[in-house]
Formats: structure tokens, sequence, C-alpha cells
């Protein structure tokens, strides 16, 4: 057995970085992996968090009902403006949902073979974030119980929706991303599926597992079939990923409100959100690598990789700041000028240097290999990016909507602690249902893994053509 | 007549070489096939390449993962699921034309069922009737819905999944397949299936274990 470096972080590149460390071959990456699943008790710190994140849950139900019963009043959304928490945590979730689609698809088309330790949970994330995302505007619309009038089905009042409202591309566009994820995750599973139903000891944990994996054997001509439409979900998913944040930006760029009708906010949308969702990513594997065990798959080079995404995308937020505000001095419109100084000097100003610092001057630190390879320095700065990322949502919408064309109308938008309550409430959904799935479901991608190890090439020179085992 | 010139022997003698495809053994139920065990990926192909020449056809390969070059030794013809999936996307596409077309830019009548359907031609800010810029993300995005969906339910289809009961699960050894061993399956219904011979071809090839499977 070749002894394997514990350090896969060097820079050489004469030399292959390896991507799975101490483990040379497959069984002992199937221990570890399933071993996540299989131990008898999580770690304690699964209790903890899941007990913290269930109480969110809990009182975000709480609050929807009361939301229902009483009316969107209980909301701060009021003129001006009309669009407030919703809106920008809607927007917020579905960003973060973007960076687990790059990741597994993205990745998968450029040959990435480092997003298989990464892969599972980030389409988890995704999931997960597509489901608090897309709670929001179903819960805002005011008269629930009519809301499905969002859908073309057809009733006695001749209504249909207007299908040329960016509000209605969103339905269209956040549900097919919802299914078109939902698939690729479960489709990714089913392999690994097989493996815990094979390796199952109780009854209970065989015939769930086997269910689910539908009978998967490993068949070579499944598994033929299984890799294309893997590619082909993969080539479908990377263009949805574009269009749905696109298609989220053009709730805004459609709008003639000043600081919102820009043709930047697609591109711009959809860097900001592969930069929140790859923070988010962070945050989780981080703590999760941790107390799983699972760091010679999440090696410390998959997480500087990672935080070069994260510098990457983070300097293209921070120019399309820049553009933003040279498009706005440079066109002399009166009213777009007015809105970027606002932005920076006017009554959300505080919001506005909290986003720039979060999103622009941290996220530069990455330069430095000691913050890129530091756990601490990396999770501090990921934490931080999501705040920033939720306040750019924030200021985008919010200080535009306060102070837009007539001062008769201006004024200033507070939160109600309903807001507030069901932002932390969308946590805890997101954060139970990702601790549900680490705990039942292969966390990591484990077919995946073994794909891309040395020992899964065929054509290696130690190995011995005649194979006598 | 034997001449006992020790020339080629005649193999018809024996029972076991009977040239029947499904040779019942000792055992009372049907054989399935012969499977073999293989610990590293190289093994298999090589032993993959050797069983597609010797020209079975009613033959597997099962694996954790799949084996680089895997599918082209064993002499499998690419799937037809991408067109498959092609089509799916221009339905997807069409449908998506069509719904937008006549919800918001005619006042057609349709009967469906028990209600007549109606298009309502939709007057908004002097827009065209039939915008279509505005119908492409729509568009867009049912064509990628039933895409996926299309992948998915045809990549089910084409491989008869779920199956969730198989022969070979009944082979303990078999277990490791979703774990860290490679295996070759050979059924007794193809025609050139013989059960000493093709366990030999099996052994020949490097198998680390060869085992019968009941139906």
């Amino acid at each position: 057995m070749t002894t394997l470096p514990l350090d896969n972080t060097f820079d050489d590149p004469t030399r292959r970085a390896p991507l799975v460390l101490n483990h040379d071959d497959f069984g002992s990456v199937t221990n570890t992996i399933c071993g996540v699943n299989e131990r008898p008790k999580p770690p304690r710190a699964w209790y903890i968090a899941f007990a913290i994140s269930s109480t969110f849950l809990m009182v975000l139900g709480v609050l929807i009902g009361y939301l229902f019963w009483t009316g969107v009043g209980v909301w701060g959304n009021q003129n001006p403006a009309m669009w407030g928490f919703p809106i920008v945590n809607f927007v917020f979730w579905v960003g973060i949902g973007h960076a687990g689609t790059l990741i597994s698809a993205i990745l998968y088309l450029f040959r990435q073979k480092w997003r298989t330790a990464i892969n599972r949970f980030a389409e988890a994330m995704t999931i997960f974030a597509v489901i608090c995302a897309g709670m929001f505007p179903g819960i805002h619309v005011g008269r629930v119980w009519v809301s499905y009038w969002l859908f073309p089905i057809p009733n006695q009042m001749e209504l249909w929706p207007q299908f040329r409202s960016p509000l209605l591309w969103d339905v269209f566009a956040v549900g097919t991303y919802f299914t078109v994820s939902l698939l690729f995750w479960y489709v990714g599973m089913i392999p690994d599926l097989a493996t815990l139903r094979d390796r199952a000891k109780t009854k209970l944990k065989a015939i769930s597992y086997g269910i689910f994996a539908l009978g998967w054997r490993g068949s070579i001509r499944h598994w033929h079939r299984y890799e294309r439409a893997y590619l082909l979900l993969a080539a479908l998913a990377t263009p949805l990923v574009l269009s749905v944040h696109s298609v989220v930006s053009f709730d805004f760029a459609v709008a003639q409100v000043p600081g919102w009708h820009t043709t930047i906010f697609p591109p711009y949308f959809v860097a900001g959100a592969i930069f929140s969702g790859f923070a988010m990513v962070m945050t989780l594997a981080i703590p999760a690598r941790q107390w799983w065990g699972l760091k010679d798959f999440i090696t410390l080079r998959h997480l500087e990789t990672m935080n070069k995404i994260i510098l990457v995308t983070g300097s293209m937020v921070g120019y399309a700041y820049i553009m933003e505000f040279f498009t706005a001095w440079y066109s002399g419109a009166m009213y777009e000028s007015f809105a970027f100084v606002n932005r920076m000097f006017g009554q959300y100003a505080w919001a506005y240097w909290i986003m720039v610092t979060c999103n622009v001057i941290v996220p530069q630190l990455f330069w430095f290999k000691k913050a890129r390879q530091s756990i601490p320095i990396m999770f501090g700065i990921c934490l931080l990016v999501n705040v920033g990322m939720w306040f750019e949502r924030f200021v985008i919408i919010v200080t535009s909507l306060s102070q837009d064309y007539l001062p008769a109308n201006w004024d200033y938008f507070h939160p109600t602690w309903v807001d507030l309550t069901m932002l932390a409430g969308s946590f805890g959904l997101f954060l139970t249902l990702f601790l549900l799935f680490i705990r039942y479901l292969p966390v990591i991608a484990i077919a995946e893994v073994k794909a891309i190890m040395p020992a899964a090439n065929p054509h290696a020179h130690d190995h011995d053509k005649e194979a006598s085992a | 007549m034997n001449d006992g010139a020790g020339t080629t022997a005649v193999p018809a003698q024996s029972p076991r070489t009977i040239p029947s495809p499904s040779s019942v053994d000792e055992s009372s139920e049907k054989l399935y096939g012969l499977l073999a065990e293989f610990e590293t990926p190289a093994a298999i192909l090589s032993a993959a390449k050797k069983v597609h020449e010797a020209g079975y056809k009613w033959w597997d390969c099962c694996a954790p993962f799949p084996v680089h070059g895997l599918d082209k030794a064993m002499g499998i013809r690419p799937t037809i699921l991408p067109w498959l999936v092609l089509g799916a996307g221009i339905t997807g596409g069409t449908l998506g034309m069509l719904l937008q077309w006549f919800t918001n830019a005619t006042n057609l009548e349709l009967w469906s069922g028990p209600i007549w359907v109606t298009g309502y031609a939709f007057l908004v800010s002097g827009k065209p009737f039939a915008s279509v810029p505005t119908w492409i993300p729509v568009m867009f995005e049912m064509t990628v819905l039933l895409s996926a969906i299309g992948a998915v339910v045809f990549l089910l289809l084409l491989n008869k999944l779920p199956q969730l009961y198989h022969p070979c699960f009944k082979n303990e050894r078999f277990a490791r397949v979703t774990d860290d061993r490679f295996f070759i399956i050979i059924e007794a219904k193809d025609p050139l299936f013989y059960r000493a011979k093709t366990e030999q071809l099996l052994t020949s090839l490097g198998a680390s274990a060869v085992e019968e499977v009941q139906a």
C-alpha cells in the first residue's frame, strides 16, 4: 500500500494532488462514509443542533399560522416599501441553492473531480434552500386559499396567469428548479442507497433503503444509461441555474424603480447567488467534516478550492457594485444617480456598509494562503458573507423602494418582530431538514468518490493486466 | 464407433454437455447463471473483453462504480436515452408555447371534459397579444423540466427499474457489489453457456471466486 500524504494542499503542477486521504481501497471508503449513517447514535452536537433548529421550525410554523389568521399586515410591508422581508428572504434562499447545482452540474461538466466529496450535501442544501425560498412567495399572497390562481388551471372565471410577468416566470422557474434538483439529487443517490441497503443490519433499514434504491445492483448496462442520464441532467441543470436566478432578478429589473431597472441584474444576481451559496456550503461542511470524521474526503484542499471560488465570485460581486454605480453616474439620470448616492449615505447607509464590508472587503482575505487554509478564519469569513449577501438583497429592495421618484412618498421601512422571527425560523427549517439528511442519507457520493480514486483506474501501471487478484 | 486412434475427443458422450441452454444441475432449482467475482477494475475490464470476444450475449458485469471503458469492452451499444430526452424537451418547449399562446393571446374556446376552457387575450400596456419574447422564460423552463423528467423516467424504464428482486441478490458474495468487488454474471440461457466450460473460462480470466446463482 502506498503511503498517502496527509496534506494535499500543495500547489505543484507536476503532481496531481490526491483527493482522498488515508483511504487506499474502496472498502474503507464505504466503511467511513456509511459509518456516518450506521453509527448507533449521532454525535452529541447533532442533538443540540437538532433541538435548536426544530425549535426555530416550530416557531416558524406558529408564525405562519398567525400570518394566515391575521393577514399580511403582521409584516412590515407598508407604503412605500410594499416588498420587504419576504422577498428578501426568498431571493436569499434561492441564491443559496444555486451553489449546490453549480457544484453538482457545472463542476461535473468541467470534469472537476474534487466535486465528488461535496456534491451530495451541496445538492441536499439546494433542495432545502429552495424549500425555504418557495415557502415565502407561497405564504405572502394575502389570500392563501386562492393561491392556486398562480397556476394555469382551467376555471369558470376565464382567469389565466399573466404570462408576461416575471412574477409568474418565477413560479415556473423555481418550480422547475426544485423538481430538477430533486431528481438530480435522487438519481445520484440511487447507487449509494443500494450500498446502505446491502449493509443494513435491521430489516427496517434494509427495506427502507431498498425501496428507494429501486433494486440497483451495479449492472454496467444500467451504469451506462445512468451515466448518460447524469450527464444530461448536469447539462440541463447548468442553464437552469443561470436562468432561474436571472428570472428572479427580472422581478426587479423589469420594474421602473430607480436602482432596479438595469441590465446588470441577471449576471450580478447569479454571481451573487453562487457566492452566497458557496459560503453556506462551507458553513455546513466545516462542522460536518469535524463532527462526523469526514476530513479525509472533504480535505483542506477542497476547502481551499472553495475559498478560491468564493474569492472569485466575491470579486465579481464587488465589480458589479462598482459598475452599477458607474452606470448610474455616467447615465446622468437624476433618479438613478440619487438612488446610488442614497444607498451609500442615506437612511440605510448602515446596511449598505455592512454589505460592502462583508461581501467585498472580507473575502479579499482569501488572497492570503494563511486565510485560505485556516479553518476558524474561513468559517468566520463565510458567516460574514452570508450576512452580507442577505443585506445585499435588503439594500437593493428596501432602499430603492423607500425613496423612489416622489419625495412625498418617502418613508423608513421597519421590519416587525414577525419579519425577523420568520427569517430566523426559515433557518430552523433549513437546518432541521439538513440534520435529518445527514443522519439518514448518504452524506458523500460514495460511488462517485470511488470512481475518482487512483485505485479505480483500470489502466494503472502497477496493475497486472492478467490479474490473479 | 471408437476407433481407438486417440484423435479429438467426441464431446457428446457425457450428459453435462448436452447442448441445452438451460442445463439443469444437481440442485432441484433452475440455474440462473454463473457469478464470477473480481477484485480490481483492471481484472474485470480484461475479463469482460474476453467474455465479449467469446461471443456471450446474455451476460452482464456489476460494479460499485462505472469502470472506465467497461461498457465499451462489453460491446454495449450507446443508449438512445439522449434522443428520448430531446423528444421530451421539444415537447416541453412546444407545450410552453401553446399554453401561453392559448391562454394569453387568443379567445378560443375548447371543450375540455366537463367545462369549456377559453383563452383570454390579455392586453397589457399595448404590447402585442402574441408577445413571443416574454414567452421565452416559461418555454425554456418547460423544456428543461420535461427534459429532466424525461431523462429520469426513461432511465428507469430502459433499465427496467425498480426491480426489487434479482436472483443474484440471493448470493452472499454479491452483497459486496455495492462495496468493493466486481462481478461478471453469465446467464444460463445464453446459447454458448455450458456449465463447466463457462466456469473454466471465468476462472481462467482471473476470477477470485465462481459461484452458481439459482433462479
